[in-house]
């Protein structure tokens, strides 16, 4: 289960950031932010692998006492990245994996959509509750 | 020990331990060989082959080789491997069979028996050979029976379990191979032996993990199985090996924790589940923490414990792997997991009592002593390289020292309290005694946390020094982020030692950033940090202006925003007694601006009217603000022509009705990306001028000065400085508004005074001494004022202006900014040849008003009140010029200056005279042409001599006294000219004609006559031209075709007169006369003069003298035939060289009355010549040599008497003949 899931703009600005209601929101948006850093690192060291083979999987970024993080990134640069609470260990790289695939599977809809201007917040219903599954889903 | 081919060995500490090989038998044999054989086993590798598919490895073999003793043998169920001796060697050098028979069977028989016992079956049997000793027994059995029999006694099946080593100190090449084959076979046989021996031990341990389940099944236990294993591994050097059993020890606890939270409980797990009591770190100094490993033995160990024992193993492993940064990492993951699993102890059983910053301060020194562990095997260019992996380490060994401190009361101000100070006894109390391995380090990871912990001020500089390396860290390796985290937590300390100027500088760089990325959240909560921190510092406008970001803020609770507009506001109001300092903040935060509305619309209004801005402002502030004062300043430019730019700015850029919206901020969030104003972008074509094709295209960024700036200047949004006030003499106010939440209608009102473009700059709302200013209002927002000079335009009626009638002229004054008052008047300044005719009664009338200023035109109607356009009748006198200008020169009321117009009159008439002669009797005719459009009524024709000649009179034959002339016709007048005496040689006369428009009814003015005067010249007639024709002598008529005689008499009617006085005159004995030349042109071709033409004749200058001349001509016609011309020229003589050029003058002269025919050329033409023939020779030749001249007689001198007489000629018989011939 994720605690926090963030999809973050090419020029690292929130396009959308959700966490888990009964957490502080707050240290969350922290969380995502410095983890940045580490997607910066992993995605320059990753500029050398030829674009095809590129693994979009960032694996984790870092983990803190409370939480790990992960990332994801796509061929545009966009950024996954989610927040998964430690001590839930039933989470292995493979599902984290699936996870990532579907939250991109599912803005890649809404970047089709027409009404959606890429840039702008994600306010998708369908985004949102694909985001809740992931929330809920596993625990 | 054999260290691994690495150039920089690692200082680690290595265990002594190697594989066990005993030897039996022969020991000085043994002690003999033992340096060689030490030395030469590890030289070369070995392939070793793994079970299980595991790689095959090559492998340098080593031994400890011990004597035989029965008790090396591992007894049944005995699980050590290290002491497990893998091979069996029995030593013998004997060569004779009877002493082999007496002692050494016996010998290994005993030892086979041995090992028997105990089943191992890892044996070698050695016979060293020599050749000494060979020599000495000759009578002895080849050497090979020995070996064979103890082959066939002890190696049934297994020969090769013996083997011959001959001469193994001497160095001969036979040495050297039996050294290679025993080598070989004895590394041969080790490893077969650790084969079998590690597979069936590995066999055991999985058997004994597969029992995991069962009750009373012992983690320790089988903990030190599978770490016996990683020994072995270990002392095969087999690292990677010895790793993996750790790793998979790692991995089974793991699960275990995991399961028991889960609920699944196992029994074993209980005893790790103590409370902690100790948390003294890890311990990476030594290569095996026996300590630990003892509790673990007596499974007397807690989870910390176990923890701290396996990562100290497989610190040690992954060293000598040399993979330092992997221990790091693992450190980290380690770290992590301890305190999740003692959180999930905690949580689930309840069992695991973890006193309050007990596991901080395990984490700070495992920590510590990991990163210590690191550098002391890494050079300080390998750790700098490698932050990255370290760097995570510091950040977390500050976060737990941050909150020791917090936990301890180390942070506050007061220092820490009694409670504080126990916590901080028992923390102490838990790490024990330092031990003795660190007891001479200075900065040990222990004396540091007891420095740390031990006050105030040393914890202070532990954490700063801690922080500031970790920020340093995380700014060389580019986690900017990672690093403005960590200062906000240095600034929330800094701010809770009471320093907030040593937090702000933190606070602003982690604002700063977040801006940057556009994160809501961490702006709000940072921001909110940082107003508390300004406050603190008594920055009272960053403070105010951060409070007015805060109140704005939607991420925060009504209730904080409403507390950061109150401090505002009671700012303002505090502030209030005190004019004159003024703070100036940004608007944005403030209020933010939606559209502009002009009224009226197209926001151009002349000068004096009245313009209104309407203006809807959001406010954001969350309760309504009383602005004293909301103005814009304007920017006032004088623009030449800007009236029509701003038309067509007009229509590209506002709506229909006027209205300008400004680009709301689309985000709620100040990001610099999404407040980026959208591009504007305009195609451009270019066309040749030449041909209008294309050559150039392109897309031009309309705004780019705006995107640039902005991207520039984006990250300074918070600054102050952004807002500067600008000071402007425009400015459009609003005095006491309130601004409610949300959005609000301010209307501005303003006279428009001077003409020019103002354009809208800044925005500014005024609460109290704080200034709200929007530096910079975009899109560009202008209004113009236009101011029109008044203007005089003077125009006919009709398409031209006549000269000398009465005609309409139409004044219109345009008045621009002018208000004509009550009595202005225009005045008119005149030349007397040009009359106005104003009637009183005629006043001028406003007829149109100012509608739209655009429409310039006003047309003028006759009326009786106030200007607006004025309307006068004009009447003028004429002259007689074809056309000509006269200057009015009209004093207007609104300027000082004439203005001074020009008025083109034409001639309405051309006049023409002409001297007609009948005799001697004159004429004098003069033709009035009208050139007009009009009709004209002509009276009163009056031709009078202007010269004084008394005696001379004019006769009019005119009989008419009115006459009208129509449009584009003429009108004839004849005088006959009547003398008594001698008439002067020249007569000026003057002919003068009333005239009247023919439509026009009566006039009040009476007209001005039209004049026209004239000279007539030489008008008395002196010489008498006659010519006749009569047909040849016997014909009654003339015949075409036939020669008839012309006969021209020249006669001279007067005497010797002024009119004569001239070259050609020539004097003899009071005889005068004069040379003249006649010429016989026929211009109609109806004859054919033969023979001469002309010629010159002396006249005598006496009345009655007559000169007759005789030629021939043929008629060519037949019918009623106009006699030829004749005409006379006066023939001057070229005497003098000065008149040459006279006479070129003159010669000329006659040219223009078309005597252009050369005399000389024409004294010997006989025949009939067309005119102008040698008329280019002629000149030329005149040009060489003086010739005599010609000059024409004035019309009036000679009399035509013949003219109009015509001469009837019949057609001869054969006329068809001669007329073919001829034409």
């Amino acid at each position: 289960m994720a605690v926090c899931v963030a999809v973050i703009a090419k020029e690292n600005y929130p396009l959308y950031i959700r966490s888990v209601p009964t957490e502080n929101e707050l240290k969350f948006h922290y969380m995502v932010h410095t983890s940045l850093d580490v997607v910066d690192e992993k995605i320059s060291a990753m500029g050398k692998a030829l674009v095809d083979q590129r693994e979009l999987y960032l694996g984790l970024l870092y983990p803190t006492e409370d939480y790990k993080v992960y990332g994801y990134v796509t061929n545009s640069k966009v950024k996954f990245v989610m927040v998964v609470d430690s001590s839930n260990t039933a989470l292995r790289d493979n599902e984290i994996r699936s996870m990532f695939r579907k939250l991109h599977n599912s803005y890649t809809d809404v970047m089709c959509n027409p009404f959606y201007t890429p840039g702008d917040r994600i306010q998708s219903r369908a985004f949102d509750g694909m985001v809740t599954s992931m929330m809920i889903q596993v625990c | 020990m054999d260290a691994p081919e690495e150039p920089v060995p690692p200082v680690i500490y290595t265990m002594e331990n190697k594989p066990i090989v005993t030897c039996a038998g022969d020991q000085n044999l043994f002690t003999s060989i033992y340096p060689t054989l030490s030395q030469q086993l590890p030289r070369e590798p070995m392939e070793w082959r793994r079970s299980y598919g595991r790689a095959p490895k090559m492998i340098h073999l080593e031994s400890n080789f011990v004597q035989f003793k029965e008790e090396l043998l591992p007894k049944e169920g005995n699980k050590a491997l290290l002491t497990f001796p893998f091979l069996h060697i029995y030593w013998t050098e004997c060569c004779d069979t009877e002493v082999y028979k007496a002692t050494v069977k016996d010998d290994l028989t005993k030892w086979q028996n041995v090992l028997k016992a105990h089943s191992s079956v890892d044996w070698l049997i050695v016979v060293v050979e020599n050749d000494a000793k060979k020599r000495n027994k000759t009578n002895i059995l080849p050497r090979t029976s020995i070996v064979d029999k103890i082959r066939n006694d002890f190696c049934n099946k297994q020969s090769d379990r013996c083997v011959v080593l001959s001469d193994p100190l001497k160095d001969s090449s036979r040495t050297q191979e039996s050294w290679n084959a025993f080598l070989t076979k004895l590394r041969t046989l080790l490893l077969m032996s650790f084969t079998k021996n590690l597979g069936k031990f590995e066999d055991d341990m999985r058997t004994l993990r597969e029992k995991r389940t069962e009750p009373g099944w012992s983690f320790c236990d089988y903990f030190m199985v599978q770490e016996e294993l990683a020994f072995v591994f270990e002392m095969l050097q087999q690292f990677e090996d010895a790793l993996v059993q750790y790793d998979e020890l790692d991995a089974l606890f793991s699960q275990y924790v995991v399961n028991f939270g889960a609920g699944d409980g196992a029994n074993w797990l209980t005893f790790f589940c103590q409370p902690v009591k100790s948390w003294n770190g890890l311990i990476l100094r030594k290569p095996i923490d026996m300590e630990k490993r003892g509790l673990i033995q007596r499974q007397e160990a807690t989870l910390l414990d176990l923890r701290s024992y396996l990562f100290s193993r497989q610190c040690t492993l992954l060293l000598f792997l040399q993979r330092p940064w992997e221990v790091a990492q693992r450190a980290l993951e380690l770290l992590h997991g301890c305190v999740q699993e003692l959180k999930l102890l905690e949580f689930c059983r309840d069992w695991v009592s973890v006193p309050p910053g007990a596991l901080d301060c395990w984490v700070f020194l495992s920590c510590l002593e990991v990163l210590q562990r690191i550098e002391g095997c890494c050079d300080r260019a390998q750790i700098d390289s490698n932050i990255a992996h370290t760097v995570g380490l510091w950040s977390y060994a500050t976060e737990k020292l941050k909150s020791l401190g917090y936990l301890c009361g180390l942070v506050s101000e007061q220092g820490p309290n009694s409670e504080d100070l126990n916590r901080t006894v028992d923390l102490l109390a838990g790490l024990g005694a330092e031990r003795p391995e660190t007891a001479n380090t200075a900065q040990s990871p222990y004396k540091k946390l007891k420095e740390a912990l031990s006050s105030v001020e040393a914890f202070e500089k532990h954490y700063l020094d801690l922080s500031h390396a970790t920020i340093e860290m995380y700014t060389s390796i580019g986690r900017i982020r990672s690093a403005k985290f960590v200062g906000k937590d240095l600034a929330e300390f800094y701010m809770r030692k009471k320093s907030p100027q040593k937090a702000e500088i933190y606070l602003q760089g982690a604002l700063k950033n977040y801006l940057a990325e556009g994160w809501a959240l961490p702006i709000t909560h940072t921001r909110k940090q940082l107003a508390e921190c300004q406050k603190h510092l008594g920055q009272i406008e960053n403070y105010l202006q951060t409070s007015s970001l805060l109140a704005s803020d939607r991420h925060l609770t009504g209730n904080e925003r409403e507390y950061f507009c109150r401090e505002i506001l009671s700012f303002a109001s505090q502030q209030a007694d005190s004019p004159g300092h003024k703070i100036v903040l940004p608007m944005h935060s403030f209020a933010q601006l939606r559209d502009l509305h002009f009224t009226p619309s197209n926001a151009v209004v002349h000068v004096g009217g009245v313009l209104s801005v309407e203006i809807t402002v959001c406010s954001q502030m969350p309760v309504p603000v009383h602005a004293e004062q909301i103005a814009i300043s304007v920017h006032f430019s004088i623009e030449k022509n800007n009236y029509r730019k701003t038309a067509e700015w007009l229509t590209k850029h506002k709506t229909a009705n006027g209205i300008v919206s400004f680009p709301a901020e689309t985000s709620p969030f100040p990001t610099s990306q999404n407040s980026l104003p959208a591009l504007e972008l305009c195609e451009m074509f270019e066309r040749s001028p030449s041909d209008n094709s294309l050559h150039t295209t392109g897309i031009i960024c309309k705004n780019v000065h705006v995107l640039l700036r902005k991207q520039e200047s984006g990250a300074s949004l918070e600054a102050p400085s952004g807002a500067a006030l600008e000071a402007g003499a425009h400015v459009l106010k609003c005095n006491a508004v309130t601004l409610e939440p949300g959005p609000n209608a301010i209307t501005f009102r303003t006279q428009a005074k001077e003409p020019g473009t103002y354009t809208l700059r800044q925005l500014c709302a005024s609460v109290g001494p704080v200034w709200f200013v929007l530096p910079h209002i975009y899109p560009l927002v202008q209004y113009d004022v236009y101011s029109q000079e008044p203007q005089l335009h003077v125009e006919p009626l009709a398409d031209s202006l006549l000269a000398g009638i009465p005609q309409k002229v139409k004044f219109t004054v345009t008045t621009g900014h002018y208000t004509v008052k009550n009595g202005d008047s225009l005045q008119l300044s005149n030349v007397e040849a040009m009359l106005i005719l104003g009637h009183e009664e005629n006043r001028a009338v406003i007829y149109s008003n100012m509608r739209a200023p655009a429409t310039g035109g006003e047309s003028t109607v006759p009326g009786m009140t106030e200007p607006h356009g004025k309307h006068k009748d004009t009447q003028k006198g004429g002259h007689c010029m074809a056309t000509m200008d006269h200057k009015v020169s009209i004093d207007c009321p609104w300027s000082i200056y004439s203005t001074v117009i020009s008025l083109t009159f034409s001639m309405p008439f051309r006049t023409t005279h002409s001297l007609l002669s009948s005799g001697t009797r004159k004429y004098v005719q003069v033709c009035v042409q009208n050139l007009s459009e009009l009709d004209f009524q002509l009276s009163d024709s009056h031709l009078v001599d202007t010269g004084d000649s008394t005696d001379l009179r004019l006769i009019p034959l005119n009989t008419e006294s009115e006459q009208r002339i129509h449009s584009r016709q003429a009108v004839f007048f004849v005088w006959e000219l009547k003398w008594t005496q001698e008439p002067p040689p020249s007569l000026h006369c003057r002919f003068s004609v009333g005239f009247s428009p023919a439509s026009e009814e009566r006039l009040s003015v009476s007209l001005k006559p039209y004049t026209y005067e004239f000279q007539v010249d030489n008008f008395l007639t002196l010489y008498s031209v006659r010519a006749e024709i009569s047909p040849p002598p016997g014909t009654e008529l003339c015949k075409t075709g036939s020669l008839c005689s012309l006969e021209v008499s020249i006669t001279r009617l007067s005497d010797l007169s002024d009119a004569d006085k001239d070259e050609a005159l020539t004097e003899r004995e009071d005889y005068f006369s004069t040379k003249l030349m006649y010429e016989v042109v026929d211009n109609s071709s109806n004859w054919a003069v033969c023979g001469k033409s002309s010629g010159v004749i002396s006249m005598p200058v006496a009345a009655r003298a007559t000169h007759r001349v005789h030629m021939e001509v043929m008629p060519l016609f037949a019918g009623y035939l106009p006699l030829p011309d004749v005409r006379l020229f006066k023939y001057l003589p070229h005497h003098s060289a000065h008149s040459s050029q006279l006479d070129a003058d003159s010669w000329i002269e006659n040219d223009s009355l078309s005597v252009d025919k050369h005399v000389d050329d024409q004294l010997d033409s006989g025949s009939v010549q067309s005119r102008g023939s040698t008329r280019s020779v002629a000149g030329s030749e005149h040009k060489g040599l003086p010739m005599p001249r010609l000059r024409a007689l004035p019309p009036g001198q000679a009399f035509n008497a013949s003219a109009g007489t015509q001469v009837l000629v019949i057609p001869s018989q054969d006329d068809h003949v001669l007329e073919v011939s001829v034409t």
